[in-house]
């Protein structure tokens, strides 16, 4: 049996009523050794901030395993969330803490680097926006990975890479224009 | 060498398959101009095709502990009843096999009864419900099963056009087993007369608008109670396995 599926619509400017958590950001609690800020804001094409949109990630734990039964080594045990989900704010601004991922191993034998797997929701957009964050310290890894790989013109591939900032990281997505961070197809 | 072995090289651990793509004719473009909010929104360059690797199809499975007893109540979550018609909206989470998706968080947020959300940016001069504050949370059962008692939000008006008001809807979010099922929409009720003045609704390609549209439903109504209204929501379902992709490449 092949059910049709379900069509996608905006999730509009009033999500804010029944969406965000109090620990949506905290992908890890405050005070976890080893955890890194991630944060950056959403633009549109005007480069003006977009205050409705909704960032979710979704990401392996340190080791590289996911907390999911579909991990073919098992899932992992860390009581590791992988989830993080943060509302922009006034400026744009959105913000998660988080434990770097390790890599990934890719059913063809290749590694994927360590990376987020990223959505995007906001009034405007009539589907949900996928992309990816990869990490600045792992040049080799980012080198090898095979979807940066896919990603012909190098300007767009270090889109995908958040900067040092500090002790964080920052990860703008630019929805349209000159700047437009690659979005997936998933 | 068998199949089995071919698809389980040495060294890299077997993988589910991915989920089926987009089929054709499902979903809004991203590049609406009808529906004005889109135009410095939507991306301009091609999308980059992601293969389902292990992060997409794993996915957040968030249940019980993201839900409190009376979440999918929302006519239960202040000392007095909400205003307005109280109705019973129930359904299954199934993937594209029809087969159900247990234990999945389904959330849902809508405006009042007189078409007002409980939300700053929100201008209608129509009044808020103290009783009122119009978002729940289930999470689906074994069948994949959800239920929510609420009241019918009322139409509103917005700045899209000249007179624009938007039908009654309900916004749902779903995430499915797999981050690839991750899926916000809204749902509408039978024969609302807006429906053909929406341009959120009619960015939905014709032949699949009305997988949006819940039906009255007499088993779901409580006599002198409630109306009851059903809807299922369908994610995609898995790709046939690489095995037998590989068994066609011969």
């Amino acid at each position: 049996m092949t059910l049709p599926e379900t069509p996608s619509q905006t999730i509009g400017p009033f999500f804010a009523v029944g969406l965000p958590w109090p620990d949506g950001p905290d992908v890890v609690p405050e005070g976890t050794p080893g955890a890194v800020r991630i944060a950056g804001r959403v633009l549109d094409g005007a480069g003006e901030p977009v205050p409705d949109a909704l960032v979710e990630t979704w990401q392996a734990d340190p080791t590289g395993r996911f907390a999911h039964p579909d991990d073919p080594r098992g899932p992992s045990d860390s009581g590791f969330r992988g989830f993080g989900r943060c509302p922009t704010d006034a400026e744009g601004r959105w913000a998660i803490r988080t434990r770097k991922p390790g890599p990934v191993p890719a059913p063809d034998g290749a590694t994927e680097a360590p990376h987020l797997d990223v959505s995007v929701f906001a009034r405007g957009l009539l589907g949900r926006l996928v992309t990816r964050i990869y990490f600045p310290d792992e040049p080799q890894a980012n080198a090898a990975d095979p979807l940066l790989g896919s990603i012909p013109d190098p300007q767009a591939r270090a889109r995908l890479i958040a900067t040092p900032d500090g002790d964080a990281l920052r990860f703008d997505i630019h929805l349209q224009g000159d700047q437009e961070t690659p979005f997936l197809a998933i | 060498m068998s199949d089995t072995l071919k698809g389980r090289r040495s060294g890299s651990p077997p993988v589910l398959p991915g989920y089926r793509r987009e089929e054709p004719g499902t979903h809004p473009p991203l590049d609406y101009p009808d529906y004005r909010s889109t135009a410095r929104r939507f991306p301009r360059r091609p999308l980059v095709p992601l293969p389902h690797r292990l992060t997409e199809v794993t996915g957040p499975l968030l249940g019980e502990g993201r839900v409190g007893e009376g979440d999918h109540d929302l006519t239960a979550q202040h000392p007095g009843e909400p205003l307005g018609e109280r109705i019973v909206v129930t359904g299954r989470v199934l993937d594209g096999d029809g087969r159900p998706v247990a234990g999945t968080l389904v959330e849902v947020w809508q405006a009042n009864a007189a078409g007002r959300y409980r939300h700053d940016r929100d201008r209608h001069p129509a009044p808020l419900d103290p009783n009122f504050s119009g978002a729940g949370r289930c999470v689906t059962d074994a069948q994949g099963r959800w239920r929510f008692v609420t009241v019918k939000p009322g139409a509103y008006p917005w700045g899209n056009h000249d007179n624009a008001w938007r039908p009654a809807h309900i916004h749902f979010s779903v995430f499915g087993r797999a981050f690839a099922q991750r899926l916000i929409t809204q749902m509408y009720f039978p024969g609302d007369p807006l429906f053909a003045f929406d341009p959120i609704l009619s960015s939905v390609p014709e032949q699949a608008r009305a997988r949006l549209v819940s039906r009255l439903d007499l088993d779901t109504t409580v006599p002198q109670w409630a109306l009851g209204y059903r809807w299922d929501i369908v994610l995609r379902g898995r790709e046939a396995t690489p095995l037998e992709d590989e068994e066609d490449d011969r």
